[in-house]
């Protein structure tokens, strides 16, 4: 690879007790790429992300992060990474021109008002620096975390959950400022819930109960995963998909508006099972397995392996 | 730029402003850090006094010769009694003092006044309600004296015998640096310390925990800031509240309660400031203990009432058994009450009180130390 890595480790592991929160992950992020982070609530994203920046102590795991070595080099690492904690967390009784200003004292920058009232402009904050923070919408708040996270020029973004009760007019301006930012050379690291989001990033992990349980690009992650999917349509889908559950060659059935997607790992036993369900009223049709789909599948394997 | 994990005072510059800012957004909190030290001023200040005088008084008085009303006069003039009433018989006496409506009673024999005329030795009964030792006990020693000088006016002619001679000895006592015993005197000067330490420990256990339960404490740990800058940089500008709050005491302790300044303001000031951050400290260290708010006030008060009770503050340190005492010495309001008192009252001078910082400056040093140990770099 010609490219230097932004983030590589391996074993990344953190317990909280007896409970292993992060379970010996690796992971290799590219230079200005985009990477998502996606899985359940309580999978390990935060605490993953966390330990990268050095706020949490790994219990286990090796790596560079901006060529510092993750372990021991967190202070080097924290000058060079933008973190956006999931919890808007800059002071609420603060103006917005307050809280730049001291994130960029906090940081050196050489020429801090310039770099303060250049970093308001950019984000159309500039007519309201004085306002105080606690005050904005969760949108504003959104922009002016970014904003603060950006003011000393990282190398490395670390996004948590950033678009968590924003608008849809909100998050597609903040997606194409992120992409802006990794065309810049920014390397991006971002959890999020969404699919439409998660199909936004260059590559993905797909993370559940501590482990990475799948890796690669959109259609890496779904010819990995290997599913066949299956559309029907029709009436009382509700008792359709119980009969269809109780096959063991349907890995999942989901709905989707007026549609069932059902969805098995072996194609043939999949089709020889539907082929019992098939009538009159139902229109069967094989459809190109989703993102959505995919991680339903993978987050029901995991909780059966951890239960 | 110094090397990372060194003290850097940029960023100590930015956590003072930030402090300050915020402070000066948190009116409330401000104007109770200014009201309480005028609150307790005034409780303190006007309301106790360790000297009760016109204290309820009931004589049971069965004798109505010249020398039971002189002494009822006496007792009266004294100042400490109030005469609110006459009763004939004991068990009005007992219901007196069982409702607490009088603090003592008077017997006064009916015998009284003629075993004085034969030359005999009378007898007199005063019942006290003892259950608050304080509240009594200035006035009963007065009493002894006065039962002496009351009946020597009349102890003139027959009664010339009664006079009880000098003794060999005379016993001079001089009451210095407050030889009025006002109450005010030493209560102002020690109120200081006690406002400091209940308001600088509380503000600054607030501070750490304040950002941990905000959020805010997770994106200043993903910065580059060290423990020490963070503390410091919550330290300074509450010494300034501190000096506010000294600096008001100090004013209405000179204007209102005319308590002497004998020795330096200056020597005064540098003593406060090393008693302030000691109190900052403490208030810090606790902040990196406490997992919340709630628990923050509630440490802070479990170090304000030890030292307001052993510190000499509340009640004479000298009176406390040994091991109280040990335990008050550890503290330092206890040291600094000292010094504070030595400094306006006596006019101590930097080489007495020298004897009474190191102590909190030991403490400080210590309390800082657990507190950099504590603060924790990470989320752990």
């Amino acid at each position: 690879m010609s490219e230097p890595l932004a983030i590589d480790v391996s074993g990344m592991t953190k317990r909280f007790g007896n409970r292993t929160v992060v379970d010996s992950i690796d992971l290799k992020v590219r230079t200005g790429e985009i990477f998502g982070f996606l899985g359940p609530n309580g999978s390990g994203k935060t605490t993953f992300i966390r330990m990268l920046c050095g706020l949490l102590r790994a219990d286990g795991g090796s790596g560079t992060c901006l060529g510092f070595d993750v372990i021991g080099e967190s202070e080097k690492i924290k000058r060079n990474v933008g973190y956006m904690t999931q919890r808007f967390s800059f002071y609420e009784d603060l103006s917005i021109r307050e809280n730049l200003d001291f994130v960029a004292r906090i940081y050196g920058i050489p020429e801090r008002k310039a770099a303060v009232d250049a970093s308001l402009e950019k984000l159309g904050l500039a007519s309201r620096g004085r306002q105080l923070a606690g005050q904005l919408s969760g949108g504003w708040k959104q922009r002016l975390a970014l904003a603060a996270c950006l003011i000393h020029e990282p190398r490395l973004l670390l996004l948590d959950e950033p678009t968590a009760g924003v608008d849809p007019k909100a998050r597609r301006d903040f997606w194409e400022q992120i992409h802006e930012l990794a065309n810049e050379g920014l390397t991006v690291l971002i959890t999020t819930h969404y699919m439409d989001e998660a199909e936004r990033c260059h590559r993905l992990g797909y993370l559940a109960y501590g482990q990475l349980l799948a890796y690669g690009t959109v259609s890496e992650v779904i010819r990995t995963v290997g599913l066949t999917t299956w559309m029907v349509k029709g009436p009382r889908l509700a008792e359709l998909a119980g009969r269809l559950r109780k096959e063991p060659a349907v890995a999942h059935v989901a709905a989707f508006g007026e549609a069932l997607h059902v969805s098995g790992t072996d194609a043939a036993a999949l089709e020889k099972a539907l082929k019992a369900h098939r009538s009159e009223a139902y229109v069967w049709s094989q459809v190109d397995t989703s993102l959505e789909d995919v991680f339903i599948h993978l987050m029901g394997e995991a909780r059966d392996n951890f239960s | 730029m110094g090397h990372p994990t060194s003290f850097s005072w940029q960023r100590f510059v930015a956590l003072v402003v930030k402090e300050f800012t915020q402070m000066q957004r948190d009116r409330l909190t401000f104007a109770m850090m200014v009201g309480i030290p005028l609150m307790q001023l005034m409780l303190f200040g006007f309301a106790i006094n360790s000297d009760p005088k016109h204290l309820p008084t009931a004589v049971l008085l069965t004798d109505h010769g010249p020398q039971a009303r002189s002494l009822v006069q006496a007792i009266r003039n004294s100042g400490y009694y109030d005469i609110v009433g006459t009763v004939t018989s004991q068990s009005e006496a007992d219901a007196l003092l069982d409702r607490g409506e009088v603090q003592f009673v008077i017997h006064i024999p009916e015998d009284f006044s003629r075993r004085l005329w034969r030359g005999e030795k009378a007898s007199v009964l005063v019942e006290a309600d003892a259950t608050d030792p304080g509240a009594t006990g200035s006035a009963v020693s007065a009493l002894r004296t006065l039962a002496t000088s009351a009946l020597s006016h009349d102890a003139r002619g027959p009664l010339g015998g009664l006079v009880t001679p000098p003794p060999p000895l005379d016993l001079l006592v001089h009451a210095r640096y407050n030889p009025e015993a006002i109450t005010q005197f030493n209560i102002v000067p020690g109120l200081m310390g006690v406002v400091l330490t209940m308001t600088m420990v509380m503000i600054t256990s607030l501070a750490i925990t304040r950002e941990r339960e905000r959020g805010t404490m997770e994106n200043l740990l993903s910065m580059p800031v060290r423990p020490l800058e963070v503390m410091t940089g919550k330290i300074i500008p509450y010494i300034l509240v501190g000096f506010i709050q000294v600096s008001l005491i100090l004013i209405a302790s000179h204007f209102i309660f005319h308590v002497p300044m004998a020795g330096s303001l200056a020597l005064l000031y540098v003593v406060t400031s090393l008693f302030i951050a000691t109190n900052l400290a403490v208030g810090i260290t606790f902040s990196t203990v406490a997992q919340n708010q709630l628990q923050a006030v509630q440490m802070s008060f479990f170090f304000f009432l030890p030292s307001l009770l052993l510190s000499g503050f509340m009640f004479p340190f000298r009176g406390m058994p040994a091991w109280a005492q040990a335990i008050g010495e550890v503290f330092p309001l206890t040291h600094f009450l000292r010094a504070v008192r030595g400094i306006m009252l006596k006019g101590n001078g930097i080489g007495v009180v020298a004897d009474h910082l190191w102590p909190v400056a030991v403490f400080m040093v210590v309390v800082l130390f657990i507190g950099m140990k504590r603060y924790r770099q990470t989320l752990d």
